[in-house]
Parts: C-alpha cells; structure tokens; sequence
C-alpha cells in the first residue's frame, strides 16, 4: 500500500490538490449561503404578509364589495375583474400567439425580415408594461372605442403577454422532431394537416405552460390597467367584456396608499389571494405539461 | 429457414428463375440526368437510372455517398429542406415529378417511404394507420377505415401482434414492431412505389429478418426501392443494385452481378470490403 502510493506520488502537483479541495468547499459554502440569503427575504416577505393578513381574510372578505369602512370591505369585484380579465385575456392571446409563431417557426423564411421581426418580438418582451398601457389607451379605447371596459384592459394584456407566448410556442414547435413531421409528409399530408394532426398536439403542453407562465405575470399587472382608465372602485360585478372593472392588484394599490392600518391589513389579505391566484395557475401549468407527458409516453 | 443458421439466406433468390423475367418488367421509376445541390454543393451528379415496377432494387455505397438523398428526390421529400435545388427529371409512369404541375401532397401518397428511424405519431396504432386514410379522405366510413387499417396491419404481417391493443400507443410497441406499423401506414394509402431508407438499421436480427421477408412478400404489389448500409441485406432482398460513390451512379446491375461480377474496379473494392 505504502509503496503503491510512493510510486503514485507527484509532490508538485498533490501540493495543489488540498487547496483546490479547499476552494470547492469554500465556493459550495458561498452559494449555499447566497440561496438561505434569498430565501429568507422570501420567507420574511410572506410571513409578513400572512401576520398582517390573515386575520382579515374571512368568506365575507372574499364576498363583500368595497367599502369606506376598513372592516366592512371586501374584494369580491376586484377578485372577479381579475378572473375575469385574465380569461378574456388567454383568450385572445392563445390564438393570435399560436398562429403567429406558426407562421413564424412553419411557413416564414429564414430571410433577413423574418429575423428583424425576431429580434424585435424578442425586444417587445422586454418593454415596460406602462408602454403597452398608453398603446391601449390610443388603440382600444380611443381609436376602437372600447372605453374603459373588460374588452380594452384584456385586449391590453393581451398585447404585454403576447412576445412571450408567441417565443414560447416557437420553443415548443421547435422541440417536435423533424422525423414525425417527415412521417406526415410522407403520407401526403398537406402542411396545414401536418401542423394541426401532428405537431400541435405534441406542442401543446408546451404552449399552455408558457401561455399560463405569461398570464401570471399579467395577472399582477397595475400600470396598463390604470393607464387604460380601470376604477378603484367598483360596487358592481362586471356582467359584460363592456363593463368597467377593477382589478385585485389595482384594489391593494388602493388599499395600501391608505393611512389607517386596517385598509393595510385588508390589503395584505388581498394580496395572500392573488398569491393563492398565481400559485393555483402554476400548479396547473405544471399539472397540464406532466399529464401530456405522461400521455405520450403510455 | 432452418434454425441455428443466423444469415438469411437470399429471399430474393427465390424469384429468380430466369434473368429474362426482371428484365422484362416495365419501368416504374426512370430517371434522366439528374443532379441535386444542397446550396452551392453538388450532393448528386448525372444520375440516370431505370428502376422496373415490383422489383426490388438496393441502393449502396458509403456515408454521404447521396444513396439517401438520392431515395428522397423520389418522392420530393428534400423539397422541406431548405437550399436545396434539382435539376433533370424523374419520371414516375411517364409523369415527370418535377413538372411545376404535379402535386407534391399527390405524389407522396403514391410514393411512399419508411425511414431509418422507426418514426410512429404519438397516437394509438389504429390511430397511427387511420391517419394516411383520413387526411387523404380515402376511407368515408368507420368500417371501411377499420377494415383498410386491418387490411394493412396484415400486410406489414403486424396484425396478429397487436389486434388486441389497437388502441394502445404506437409508443408502446417494440422498435422491430414499430418499424412495420410505419411500414402499415405507408401501405395504407395504396402507394404504387416503396422508398425505404435503412429501414432496419436499428433493429436486431430477429426483427431484421421480419421486415426483409415482408419486403419479399410486399414486392408482388409494389415496386420498393431500398438504401441499405448492410452489404448481406442488399444482397439477400434485392433483385437489382446501385452503387453509389461520391454523388455518382458507379454501377446499375442484377444484384447477382453486382457481388460476383461487377464490372467496375471500384464497386469489387467496395462490395469485397476493401473501403466504405
């Protein structure tokens, strides 16, 4: 044994092993520290909120209209404007999205025009919400008329989630292999039949995953909404796409430029339910792409 | 086929009364000249070459040697890559196939093609065969796609396998069963040509050896056009073979020939595995 290790010894490089060693603690130490750092902010942020409250939060919270008396109100028309906008808002986003990034992935050609719009679909990405807020606010609600209703705040969102989704559908087209579209091809399948039979399918997962991850960044949406002309106090369900509205992120803007410290507890509350809003749609993006998984493989 | 013998012997071998006959079958496929560029790179050069109809006829030669390439200009299916040009002329039945008439969607169901990798949709294998005849409104009743999907399972001698789980994915079968469910779906839209492209190159001997019989038996319907990297299988299940080097037709003979005569110096070094 003894020998065997005398015979592998290189001193001038087993010299730098202990230090080498050393460094790769210290770094494993510095990154693990870096993440407790991160989580704790994370963790004091939600334990306050939850502190302040979820005492407040109660059925009648969830079920009572806005009122001037911290205790009496609720955010049952912020809740459903919410709901609401953000349906409206996949719902328009989901086909023009798709069928832009078909077009751009399946038909376009890799020209120098189709990489400028690229480029540019990838800058969009990136845009400050209050942009697409004054856009909507010349386009929807002025030019089309649409005032400040349901219509024009979604078709407002649905301009913010748009880059991502048509870059994540992209994604997701890219990932059907070329062997299944040739398979198709080979059976004198049209294009469109090829795209709609077999490659949709297997990249729907995938575009519903980003479309919901796009969603929960509009749904905290505040700047557009209140550019469009949304209210911060409605004492009515919207019951059309032509109704007024607010929204829940618009009633805690509200709640919480107040002084009294009840209208900061509701507000906190408030904010416990978007956040359960946002995790019950991560949850299902996640959900929805495992369940396609594991359709294709069974 | 005696057991404890591991090479098949030659199927092909068994229709080869007389050299007359082959000869004798009208062309299917003939080609005129044929040249194809992948962007300013020549991938084929003056290709003529006659194919007759329910024959089998093998393509060889070494990677990159355009064998493959050369199969897919049969049914246009490099027109999806992007770059690529041709020039010359492919006639099918008399039809130049590169007539800016022809219908390429058209073309490709008469032409059919099975690829190396075994590639089913991810859908059931019903579904898997279903799908040539609804796209191509070929079948207007469920039982006439049923008894069509039927009809081409046996065909690929796969029905007895999977009758019983139809509807199971295509996913969940092994990669020799597989490879003849594509084999079912190209027939199932009633090709007048088979292209096949290695189609047994990822499969072990057992399920090699089914899919040469089947290419056997298949041939009294059909004319089938094979690229294969196995010099044995070339020899075992074609009637005719084409030796391809660098983008060249070197050598079009009876598959005999080719491996105990060939007239060129190159196509002896190439099939005695002196190169490739």
């Amino acid at each position: 044994m003894a020998s065997a290790s005398t015979a592998l010894a290189t001193p001038d490089v087993d010299a730098g092993i202990a230090r080498r060693r050393t460094l790769d603690l210290v770094f494993q130490a510095v990154a693990l520290l870096v993440l407790l750092a991160v989580l704790a902010a994370l963790a004091a942020l939600v334990y306050s909120i939850l502190h302040d409250g979820l005492g407040r939060l109660s059925w009648d919270f969830l079920t009572s209209y806005t009122s001037r008396h911290a205790s009496h109100a609720g955010i049952r028309p912020a809740l459903a404007g919410s709901i609401f906008i953000i349906v409206l808002t996949a719902g328009i986003a989901l086909p023009v999205g798709v069928a832009a990034a078909i077009y751009l992935e399946e038909y376009g050609t890799r020209s120098r025009m189709a990489r400028l719009i690229e480029l540019n679909i990838a800058n969009l990405a990136a845009v400050p919400s209050i942009i697409y807020g004054l856009l909507g606010l010349g386009l929807f609600v002025r030019v089309l008329g649409f005032g400040g209703s349901i219509l024009a705040g979604a078709s407002t969102l649905a301009l913010l989630v748009l880059p991502v989704v048509i870059l994540s559908t992209r994604e997701a087209l890219r990932t059907v292999p070329m062997s299944l579209r040739e398979g198709s091809y080979a059976l004198g399948a049209t294009k469109w039949q090829t795209i709609w039979y077999q490659v949709l399918p297997v990249a729907l997962p995938g575009i519903l995953t980003g479309l919901i991850l796009a969603l929960s960044r509009a749904i905290g949406e505040t700047a557009p909404l209140i550019t469009i002309g949304a209210l911060t106090y409605v004492p009515f369900l919207p019951d059309s796409v032509w109704s007024p509205f607010t929204v829940l992120p618009i009633q805690i803007f509200n709640w919480v430029s107040r002084p009294q410290v009840e209208f900061a507890q509701n507000a906190a509350a408030a904010i416990i339910v978007l956040l359960a809003l946002l995790l019950t749609m991560n949850a299902t993006a996640i959900w929805l792409r495992d369940r396609f998984q594991k359709r294709r493989i069974s | 086929m005696s057991a404890g013998t591991p090479v098949v012997p030659s199927l092909a071998a068994r229709t080869r009364p007389g050299s007359a006959s082959l000869a004798d079958r009208p062309v299917k496929i003939d080609v005129k000249d044929l040249n194809f560029y992948y962007g300013q790179k020549r991938a084929l050069e003056n290709i003529s070459i006659q194919l007759r109809a329910n024959v089998v006829s093998a393509f060889i030669g070494p990677s990159g040697c355009g064998k493959s390439t050369f199969l897919r200009t049969l049914n246009r299916m490099n027109d999806i890559i992007p770059g690529t040009r041709v020039d010359g002329t492919v006639l099918i039945d008399n039809v130049n196939i590169y007539d800016p008439k022809i219908d390429v969607v058209g073309l490709r169901r008469r032409v059919g093609m099975v690829f190396q990798k075994s590639n089913p949709f991810p859908k059931s294998i019903f579904d898997n065969v279903a799908y040539g005849l609804r796209i191509n409104g070929m079948a207007t009743s469920k039982a006439e796609v049923h008894e069509r999907v039927e009809a081409s399972l046996r065909a690929a001698a796969l029905w007895d396998e999977v009758k019983d789980r139809l509807h199971d994915s295509a996913l969940a079968i092994s990669g020799g069963q597989q490879q003849r469910l594509c084999i079912a779906r190209a027939l199932a839209v009633k090709p007048k040509v088979l292209l096949m492209d290695e189609p047994a190159s990822a499969l072990d001997p057992i399920a090699t050896q089914h899919i040469e019989e089947l290419i056997y038996d298949l041939k009294k319907d059909y004319t089938i056009v094979i690229v294969t990297h196995n010099m044995q299988q070339a020899a075992r299940v074609s009637d005719f073979t084409a030796f391809f080097w660098l983008g060249r037709l070197v050598e079009y003979d009876r598959t005999e020939k080719i491996f105990t005569a060939p007239a060129e110096k190159l196509t002896e070094d190439y099939v005695t595995g002196r190169f490739g």
